[in-house]
């Protein structure tokens, strides 16, 4: 790569680059000082919404927001949950997460254990189908999936956003679980096949199980997408009662206009389920946002 | 290589001519019959709607061609978007990149408390796009936001309107964007670091290699592969990107966007079939990125 000539001198220059101890200790210093800086000034919009949260409007508007509060109360917090129906909200993004993320982690399963352990003609053509939908801008099923839904009488009920979000996802979490099953050693499954097991028993029994940990990044994963998604929300449902949080919250923006305390209370409360699963689920929601990168 | 993929087609079509292999079909046929009839129809079928001039109501759209496209290319509207589109891929292809890159060769390194820096990077990621939206928009607030008061209190006596100033708004929402896509390209390259096998950069050290030269000439090629997925990531977002403005300002002070503009003509002015249009434009910008994608995974596919 690089001529002896050069290395020599490259070797001259890193020596009479090697800081000091005390300088070194002085570069570490400052280096902590700007990423401290850093993180406290990426995390204020976060911060700058928890303060308002507690706060009231004429607080707000009389003493500004670099004040200190006059008093911290919960108020907004039982306003949103209460009176701008967040608890309702929240409830109808399970209802339809849930479901949702078990019909594609079983329906996307089935796939990637049929392309990953057999040969047959549509092998890869289905496969490879499946990774260009994982890119596919969503915009462009938005219109007929509107009309498929109408006709096949499921708008406004949480069925059209399970099928949705369920056949959406498929893409992604059949690429990932195909990948994931092609590094299953083969041996395992010759060995039951001879015991007698049907290729579905195998699936479910053995293949399955092995393929928990990446199940359950994907499921960590899935959860916050499909939960936070915004998009189907809006145009597969009107019934206020019916609507997913991310909707609901667009809603009581408008209905809140300028009452930011509760505006931003809702939105907290809003985001409490996907920060409960990333607190718990951490290292599983890195893995599944890794998952499809390292192919 | 080359000869076992000479034997084997020969041994598949020996099989299959006798006796074809149910199974495999049985595994696939429901999830297929999903996507096709849920995204793969829909897909084909906004072509055809793009053609007609569907309100959304009537139950058949009458067929007009081109016009909707015709009428498209001499609207200013859209221009506007294509324009906040492309603008938003500048910008994703750029500063998430190279904050996220930068953030990720700092963290790589062993460092006390590095854990916590990293949470509070990528922590922007599992908010939903509408309480970003919400935040932001507070943060903005022309009168008592964060940054205006700020501003208010070092004395800057007429601070701008952000999002209420339609010069400034567009890149309002695209920082916000960015705040939250920076974590993200952070994670993939970290895990890209980590596959980094730690001898290939030894070497290098070894023979005289300076900090500079090791990230130039050893890191950043084998951080290839990511760096195609950042890429190929960042665009695909930056093209449907839409719950930020749909929030933030529905689209006005010059901030619309492609999926937003779509949106709005779909389903508050009933013209299903201009949207559709729109739509087909946005999916065949989105094909030059998918396509090259899927060219890349086609190829390795076929290298085993």
């Amino acid at each position: 790569m690089t001529t002896i000539a050069d290395t020599k001198s490259l070797a001259e220059y890193n020596a009479a680059s090697q800081p000091s101890t005390t300088g070194r200790r002085f570069g570490t210093a400052v280096k902590y000082i700007l990423l401290t800086a850093l993180t406290v000034i990426w995390l204020i919009p976060m911060f700058a919404a928890l303060v308002t949260s507690f706060r009231t409007m004429d607080d707000l508007t009389i003493n500004g927001f670099w004040s200190m509060p006059q008093s911290l109360k919960f108020d907004n917090f039982v306003e949103a949950w209460n009176q701008a129906r967040v608890s309702r909200y929240l409830l109808n993004s399970f209802i339809v997460t849930l479901p949702a993320l078990f019909g594609m982690l079983f329906l996307s399963s089935l796939t990637a254990y049929a392309l990953a352990r057999f040969r047959f003609r549509f092998n890869l053509p289905i496969y490879f189908m499946y990774v260009a939908g994982t890119l596919l801008p969503f915009q462009i099923l938005m219109l007929p999936v509107f009309r498929l839904t109408n006709a096949l009488g499921l708008y406004n009920t949480y069925w059209a956003l399970i099928f949705i979000q369920t056949a959406f996802q498929l893409g992604f979490c059949t690429f990932v679980l195909r990948n994931f099953m092609r590094t299953v050693p083969s041996e395992i499954f010759d060995a039951a096949r001879v015991d007698g097991c049907n290729e579905f028993r195998i699936y479910w029994q053995i293949m399955l199980p092995l393929t928990l940990p990446s199940l359950a990044a994907l499921a960590t994963l899935e959860f916050t997408w499909v939960f936070n998604d915004y998009l189907w929300a809006i145009i597969l449902i009107s019934d206020d009662s019916l609507r997913p949080v991310t909707a609901g919250l667009a809603q009581l923006r408008g209905q809140y206009t300028t009452n930011w305390p509760v505006i931003t209370a809702g939105a907290l409360l809003a985001t409490l389920p996907t920060i409960l699963v990333f607190a718990f689920l951490q290292r599983y929601f890195i893995q599944g946002l890794t998952l499809g990168s390292n192919k | 290589m080359t000869s076992i993929a000479q034997i084997q087609p020969q041994r598949a079509r020996g099989g299959t001519r006798r006796h074809i292999n149910w199974t495999p079909y049985l595994f696939i046929i429901v999830p297929l019959i999903v996507y096709f009839v849920w995204i793969i129809g829909p897909t084909l079928y906004t072509f055809y709607l793009s053609l007609t001039n569907w309100d959304g109501v009537s139950p058949n759209p009458s067929f007009v061609g081109l016009r909707n496209f015709e009428r498209l290319f001499t609207d200013r509207t859209f221009h506007e978007a294509l324009t906040n589109n492309l603008r938003w891929l500048v910008v994703f292809i750029t500063i998430p990149t190279t904050g996220g890159l930068g953030m990720a060769l700092v963290f790589n390194q062993e460092m006390r408390g590095g854990r916590w820096y990293k949470v509070s990077f990528y922590s922007p990621l599992v908010l939903s796009l509408s309480v970003i939206g919400l935040i932001w928009a507070w943060v903005y607030n022309p009168s008592l936001g964060l940054i205006n008061s700020f501003l208010r209190g070092v004395g800057v006596a007429d601070p701008p309107g952000w999002l209420g100033d339609r010069d400034l708004a567009i890149w309002c929402i695209i920082a916000a964007a960015v705040w939250r896509q920076v974590g993200y390209v952070m994670i993939l390259y970290l895990a890209g670091l980590k596959n980094i096998d730690p001898t290939l950069t030894e070497a290098a050290i070894v023979d005289g290699a300076s900090r500079w030269q090791l990230f130039r000439h050893v890191v950043l090629p084998l951080l290839a592969p990511v760096t195609t997925i950042v890429l190929v990531i960042s665009m695909i977002d930056s093209l449907r990107a839409f719950d930020l403005v749909s929030i933030m300002t529905r689209g006005s002070q010059r901030t619309q966007v492609l999926a937003n503009f779509m949106y709005i003509e779909a389903f508050n002015n009933y013209q299903m079939g201009y949207g559709a249009a729109i739509a087909v434009v946005l999916f065949s910008i989105s094909m030059i990125f998918i396509g090259f994608y899927l060219w890349r995974v086609i190829k390795t596919e076929l290298e085993y």
